[in-house]
């Protein structure tokens, strides 16, 4: 058998095109993979439909930002029915909660939570977080620097040039 | 001291590279955007660079077996196996090289007597013909035209065989016409080959960089071909590793052994810190030589269909990362039309003609590079080509009364 590391993967040019730059407009991605605008317009609702694009959104520098950011570890006690997913959502909802992930390990949830100060943070943690039913620890840790962020480094070096006309 | 008279004939008597030209046109120049480099525009993948600086960590400077290090020629021995289908000896049937073109060169040094002939297929890489001719070859160029969509023709291929023709080197994909052989005409090819006993040194190094969705067939896998068959490849393409020079060659242990008398001698081993390197790269790189293939398919597909918008015949290549449009249709010689598009409108692309005579007429255009650039590259190309056309039409209005006069008398 002949192993197909030679097949094309065409299937999700678009979105793979548009997790590198959510800018992009239906006319340059039109143009870029040799489609008719029409068609990629309708890709593109279609994966909105779908839920596999979620939103748009700027990646911004973390550190530029005057906020600060932690993460919490939260160990949970399951539910009969429905396992974490009742009260996880209940967590996510919250405004101060930037992303939240069930996790496998020593604790359960790994939520990122955003706020104006330190204090924001630990009343949030205090007062919200710890209190409710079901949760029964957190352990708290505050993002000091940020290298990467959604594929993208931060303080990425300039790329080399090449030579203008090589073989 | 007279240098004309001191440097050897043969090596005088070998023309600079036509790149090499058109390169110190280019040098110097800020506002140029260049479609004339041959190496992708990717960083290597950071897992091989990091692999590279543990390498160097971990103290390993010291040199390799003149073979390579083994654990590469073991790697390398699973990779034909997978992908090429061809199964070599990792201790007597592959040997690591500075590149492919070493390589090449250790093969022809290895293989040819004086007076010995070569044939290959062109526009084909720089340096074939000039390797040919520094082993005491014979170089014969088997031309190959755009109705192939330059594949080499088995017909015109064994038309130019001759009792002196020894070798036979072939480049698929290609560098500069992208091409890649279909596999009845490699069939075609290793039919001859044997007919004719001959040799072929097949350097494969854009075989992972293909966009028909037809795997690669080396013509080292066909029945009866192994053992006449050099497959030569390296990492430079697939795995954005052009900087680490490395290359490796896969064939007969008699022939090896000879490549590895004259490679010992000249150059000992690769270097330690590239082939740990590359073992990283076989390991785990299939992915994001994966991703950097896409992404090269996705501005083929553009550039392609810009040409052809512009009136630049242009086939849809298979491999590689280079088109090969036609301009023939603006009466001016490729290195007029690529002199002229550099200098009146800031685009480097290289005269099919550094590529051999029978790149007269086409022009190469390298797209491993950024999709905005290559979309300007083409917007300058076009407003060009559509001066070239205006000139062409004044020019014949501004020829027609003379004509007429001259058909009166």
């Amino acid at each position: 058998m002949r192993d197909n590391r030679c097949v094309p993967m065409r299937q999700d040019a678009l979105l793979k095109l548009l997790e590198t730059n959510a800018r992009l407009s239906d006319e340059e991605i039109a143009e870029r993979l040799g489609l008719s605008v029409e068609n990629v317009k309708s890709r593109r609702s279609e994966l909105e439909s779908q839920g596999r694009i979620v939103g748009y959104q700027a990646v911004t520098n973390d550190d530029q930002e005057t906020g600060v950011s932690a993460f919490i570890e939260v160990k949970l006690t399951p539910e009969r029915d429905g396992g974490f997913d009742r009260i996880a959502s209940r967590i996510a909802r919250f405004d101060a909660v930037a992303s939240c992930y069930l996790a496998s390990g020593g604790f359960d949830l790994l939520v990122l939570v955003d706020g104006e100060t330190l204090m924001d943070v630990a009343r949030f943690v205090t007062e919200k977080l710890s209190t409710m039913e079901g949760v029964l620890s957190t352990a708290t840790h505050f993002r000091l620097k940020t290298y990467k962020k959604n594929g993208l480094l931060f303080d990425a070096p300039p790329l080399q040039e090449r030579l203008s006309v090589t073989p | 001291m007279n240098w004309d008279k001191i440097i050897s004939s043969q090596v005088a008597g070998i023309p600079r590279s036509g790149i090499r030209e058109f390169f110190d046109l280019v040098a110097g120049s800020s506002d140029i955007i260049s479609l004339g480099v041959g190496e992708p525009d990717f960083v290597t993948p950071w897992n091989i660079r990091e692999a590279a600086i543990y390498s160097l960590e971990r103290g390993h400077t010291t040199y390799t077996s003149n073979y390579g290090l083994e654990s590469l020629r073991r790697r390398i021995a699973e990779y034909a196996d997978s992908f090429f289908h061809v199964s070599y000896r990792p201790e007597s049937e592959i040997l690591v090289t500075v590149g492919v073109s070493e390589a090449i060169d250790l093969a022809l040094r290895a293989l040819l007597d004086p007076g010995d002939e070569v044939l290959y297929h062109e526009p084909c890489y720089v340096s074939y013909a000039p390797s040919v001719t520094m082993a005491r070859g014979v170089a014969r160029p088997v031309v190959t035209t755009k109705e192939d969509l330059f594949a080499l023709n088995p017909a015109a291929l064994e038309a130019a065989v001759t009792p002196r023709t020894k070798v036979l080197m072939l480049n698929f994909p290609t560098n500069p016409t992208g091409a890649v052989a279909p596999v009845e005409t490699l069939e075609r090819i290793a039919r001859i080959c044997i007919k004719h006993n001959l040799i072929v040194l097949t350097d494969e190094i854009y075989s992972e960089l293909r966009y028909d969705g037809i795997p690669h067939t080396s013509i080292a896998s066909l029945p009866g071909m192994k053992e006449r068959t050099l497959l030569l490849h390296g990492f430079s393409k697939a795995f954005a590793m052009t900087g680490f020079r490395l290359g490796y060659a896969c064939g007969s242990e008699p022939l090896i052994a000879a490549m590895m008398k004259i490679h010992q001698y000249g150059i000992l081993c690769a270097s330690v810190t590239s082939q740990e390197a590359a073992v990283e790269a076989l390991a785990n790189g299939t992915p994001a030589m994966l991703q950097m293939r896409e992404s090269y398919r996705t501005r083929r597909d553009y550039i392609v269909r810009r040409m052809n918008d512009m009136g630049l015949d242009c086939h849809l290549p298979g491999g590689a990362f280079y088109i090969f449009p036609s301009i023939a249709r603006f009466g001016l010689s490729s290195s007029d039309f690529a002199r002229r598009l550099l200098l009146e409108s800031r685009v480097a692309a290289v005269p099919g003609t550094a590529f051999g005579n029978a790149g007269e007429g086409f022009l190469r255009c390298c797209y491993a590079t950024s999709f905005e650039l290559i979309r300007e590259a083409c917007d300058r190309m076009a407003a060009f080509t559509e001066k070239l056309a205006r000139e062409n039409i004044s020019s014949r209005h501004n020829e027609s009364p003379e004509r007429e006069a001259r058909g009166g008398e």
